[in-house]
């Protein structure tokens, strides 16, 4: 299993240049729900990077915003760390 | 622009894209393609994938192609598309998800893909192809004129959701060129269309290619979600 984190905090340190309010790079970040600081654009980016830095490191390309993760009763995309735990399962089931 | 700009077109084996890719090459960019088909001719400068457009693993395989060698993409053009001139009554069903499938799902995924590459510089120019046959309401073309319906829409829209990513989303509207697109329709049936345009004439690949160039020029950073009609269809 893949540790996902380190990968997740560099795309919210590249994300974190183009903001005026950068996010934390905690694995408890919250990046979706109205506790979030990032805006609809923000994730959008923040997941674009995301899939970018997973195929620059894995050679794979995963589409994180798949309608299994919007259908989840809980998104994966509310923290960095379900994030994380998300990433880490996709690239289980490409193995 | 010091760095040659990097141009992704679909539909390059023939006709128009084949001439486009010619066309930017000429202007000096780096040109990468793609067709189902491996095109029967070569050139310097220009890149091909095998690929159809609706096949998402495919459409991939290109970006990432795109991203590890040239690491952004300026320009795209979804000029793929293919054209079912028939009466609804006898229109089989494997046309309309062919179609659907070319025009609107190839032109979605392409947009999608160079919109995530385009972002990371803020810039971007991406240009749909969209047809006269729409306004016009043409029958026999019921579902070739819907496709493209829904390239105007899409168009329209994206042209909003990527605004802040620095990218314009616009769309030309070609009239009947002489390509094998509309090979086999019957010479009145043309001749009626061409009646419709305000100039009635055969458009040529060079209006289509006048109207990218204003797209794709960077000045033009302030023209999004715009259809240009060629021969003055409205």
């Amino acid at each position: 299993m893949h540790n996902m984190l380190p990968l997740i905090y560099e795309a919210i340190d590249e994300l974190n240049e183009t903001l005026d309010e950068p996010i934390e790079t905690s694995d408890s970040t919250q990046l979706f729900g109205s506790k979030s600081k990032l805006d609809s654009m923000g994730l959008v980016s923040l997941i674009v990077t995301v899939e970018r830095l997973i195929e620059e490191k894995y050679d794979k390309t995963v589409t994180l915003a798949s309608e299994k993760a919007f259908s989840r009763s809980s998104s994966p995309f509310r923290t960095v760390q379900t994030l994380s735990e998300y990433i880490s399962e996709l690239l289980a089931k490409e193995n | 622009m010091m760095d040659p700009q990097i141009t992704l077109i679909t539909g390059t084996r023939k006709g128009i894209g084949k001439y486009l890719v010619e066309h930017y090459i000429k202007r000096g960019h780096i040109v990468v393609g793609c067709s189902r088909e491996v095109p029967d001719w070569t050139i310097q400068g220009y890149k091909h994938y095998e690929a159809d457009v609706s096949d998402e693993k495919a459409v991939f395989q290109i970006f990432s192609g795109i991203r590890k060698e040239y690491g952004r993409l300026d320009n795209l053009i979804n000029n793929a598309g293919i054209a079912s001139m028939n009466h609804t009554i006898l229109t089989p069903l494997s046309s309309v998800h062919s179609v659907l499938n070319t025009n609107v799902v190839g032109t979605f995924l392409f947009c999608r893909e160079a919109a995530k590459l385009m972002q990371k510089n803020k810039y971007g120019r991406i240009v749909n192809f969209a047809t006269v046959a729409t306004p016009l309401k043409l029958e026999g073309e019921a579902l070739y004129a819907a496709s493209k319906a829904a390239i105007v829409t899409l168009t329209q829209i994206l042209a909003r959701e990527f605004a802040d990513l620095g990218i314009t989303v616009n769309a030309v509207g070609p009239t009947p060129i002489k390509t094998d697109l509309i090979r086999g329709v019957p010479q009145a049936k043309m001749d009626s269309l061409l009646s419709r345009q305000a100039i009635r004439e055969y458009g040529t690949f060079e209006d289509v290619s006048n109207v990218i160039d204003f797209y794709l020029m960077p000045e033009s950073r302030f023209v999004t979600g715009q259809v240009i009609y060629l021969g003055g269809v409205c």
